[in-house]
């Protein structure tokens, strides 16, 4: 137990000694953003009969959390695997579930720590209900679980920086955008809502605001059935992938 | 005595390159082992084979009867690696580093081994420095407190001391034959031959993944044994055929192999003889390095034969 939490609280700590890049700038980021869209589109759009802006947080919180998880696990492997300071965590008997958890969790709590943060600038603006606090928590923690994973997949897998960003830009950007954080899906043509159902960040996002307004694009019992599935389908890999010692252990 | 280190017909292939080529050796508890080995001999792929940061195609290594694959856990707490590359976390000091390190290894609360580590390796001043802020020398000696953090039994040393000043080599040395002397197996690579020849008490020298020579130090040495007499001579003179045959020229002087100080007379007086004036000479002992030159030339040698 001693191993896994010494990584957790390294992990943790490696992202909060550089908070101000990895905490404050995602938040900024989330404020523009909420700033240039409600300022369009508050007087026009109201989505399940709630105004734009207050429908546009969670999406925006939840976005964050699920991008910054992504990110924490797969630049701090990367950077270690990069730098060869990687030997310091495998030389250790820490096994691959404690290595496994360690990553994910950390990842989790810095989706946590930007979400709570989009959430405290952006409530100035619309205070979005709170119908379901723990559809909320059990959506935010699911989806950074998967994010954080599947950060570990592209960290282990990528060589170098650019094959990360390609990861990030081409499949994790699309993936969040593309998910309904700023519409809901019922809005988008017949063949688009189509294609949002097989987005497995389409169900976060969906799940996670159903926990403020009670009202989601599909029920939340369906996301969640999606979201757990994911995780332990994203999870079993990320383990496969440690067990086999790929691209760690030569 | 236990045995250490076991390690049975190990072999390893990246690509087209066959690192190890069935590599067996028992290492004892209480040795301080030398493992020498031209650049691409295997060592340190072997070590890596051993700390489980490689896995070995065939064969099979043990610490202290652990078995590196199967029985990992115990295998890596029994075990401390300092790693060839000069590595670091740039997040943390080297107090931070180190506690981390222990807490990877299961101990909590290990700052008065900490404490001593540091002032063993004369980084008490540096303890609260960031990794990112350490010379290249004082970022090795972090590497050599990482490895001891969990008081390992036994302790690789790969190429510790390349790019190393003489201060902190020595005070190395003296510290890594302190922890020899309590008990700790060391296992050290280097390319610096007379730091083995006076470490180590026993040598093993790979070439091409296989081991060519493995003895005791001062079995080694004997093996080679004999003194070098080297000779330079007034020009323009030339050396006779028959004293030529016998030895090879090395900057410009002529080195004869002895079997002993015995035959200097009479090889001084073929020279005279021969009408050779001497402008200078010196004798010389030979050491491991003559030992390493020796044995990777006949392995050579032997290799070339076998096909």
């Amino acid at each position: 137990m001693t191993g896994f939490r010494t990584l957790l609280y390294k992990e943790v700590l490696r992202f909060w000694k550089v908070s101000f890049q990895t905490i404050a700038a995602p938040v900024l980021t989330a404020l523009l953003y909420l700033l240039i869209f409600a300022h369009v589109l508050e007087a026009h759009v109201q989505v399940h009969g709630v105004p734009y802006t207050a429908f546009l947080i969670p999406g925006l919180v939840m976005m964050s959390a699920l991008q910054n998880a992504f990110a924490n696990s797969s630049s701090s492997l990367i950077q270690s695997k990069v730098t060869g300071s990687v030997v310091f965590v495998l030389l250790p008997p820490i096994s691959y579930g404690e290595f496994f958890l360690a990553y994910v969790v950390a990842a989790m709590l810095r989706g946590l720590m930007v979400g709570t943060g989009v959430l405290l600038v952006t409530i100035w603006f619309a205070v979005p209900a709170v119908e379901a606090p723990l559809w909320i928590l059990v959506f935010i923690l699911f989806g950074g679980g998967i994010m954080g994973a599947l950060g570990m997949i592209a960290g282990i897998w990528a060589d170098k920086f650019d094959q990360l960003a390609g990861f990030q830009n081409f499949l994790i950007m699309p993936l969040t955008m593309l998910s309904g954080v700023f519409y809901s899906i019922h809005s988008l043509p017949g063949f688009w809502q189509q294609v949002s159902h097989f987005n497995p960040v389409f169900y976060m996002i969906d799940g996670f605001r159903y926990g403020f307004f009670g009202v989601s694009d599909v029920p939340p019992e369906t996301s969640l059935a999606v979201v757990g599935s994911s995780f332990a389908l994203v999870s079993a890999a990320t383990l496969l992938l440690l067990r086999s010692g790929y691209k760690l252990r030569s | 005595m236990g045995v250490a280190v076991a390690i049975d017909r190990v072999e390893k292939r990246f690509a087209a390159v066959q690192a190890l080529a069935g590599v067996s050796l028992r290492i004892d508890e209480g040795e301080f082992f030398g493992l020498l080995g031209p650049n691409g001999a295997g060592k340190t792929t072997l070590i890596s084979c051993l700390a489980g940061l490689s896995r070995p195609d065939a064969g099979r290594l043990a610490v202290l009867g652990h078995d590196v694959v199967r029985d990992y856990r115990a295998a890596r707490r029994l075990l401390g690696v300092v790693p060839q590359e000069l590595v670091f976390d740039p997040f943390f000091s080297v107090r931070e580093t180190l506690r981390i390190q222990s807490g990877y290894f299961g101990i909590r609360n290990n700052d008065d081994w900490i404490d001593e580590i540091l002032a063993n390796l004369d980084l008490v001043a540096k303890a609260d420095t960031n990794m990112r802020r350490l010379s290249g020398g004082m970022k090795r000696r972090v590497l050599v407190a990482q490895a001891l953090v969990h008081k390992p039994p036994v302790i690789v040393l790969d190429e510790p001391t390349a790019g190393v000043d003489v201060e902190l080599r020595q005070g190395l040395w003296q510290f890594v034959r302190r922890l020899n002397r309590d008990g700790h197996t060391v296992i050290l690579t280097t390319h610096y031959l007379e730091e083995a020849e006076s470490l180590c008490g026993r040598i093993a020298m790979l070439k091409q993944g296989r081991v060519v020579a493995l003895d005791s130090t001062a079995n080694l040495l004997a093996r080679f044994a004999g003194q070098t007499l080297s000779v330079r001579l007034v020009a323009p003179a030339a050396l006779p055929r028959h004293l030529a045959t016998q030895a090879t020229m090395v900057d410009g002087n002529w080195a004869f192999p002895l079997a002993g100080a015995r035959e200097v007379e009479q090889l001084l007086a073929e020279l005279r003889q021969a009408g050779c004036v001497i402008d200078d000479l010196r004798l010389t002992q030979s050491d491991l390095e003559d030992v390493f030159l020796g044995v990777m030339h006949n392995a050579a040698d032997r290799r070339s034969n076998d096909r």
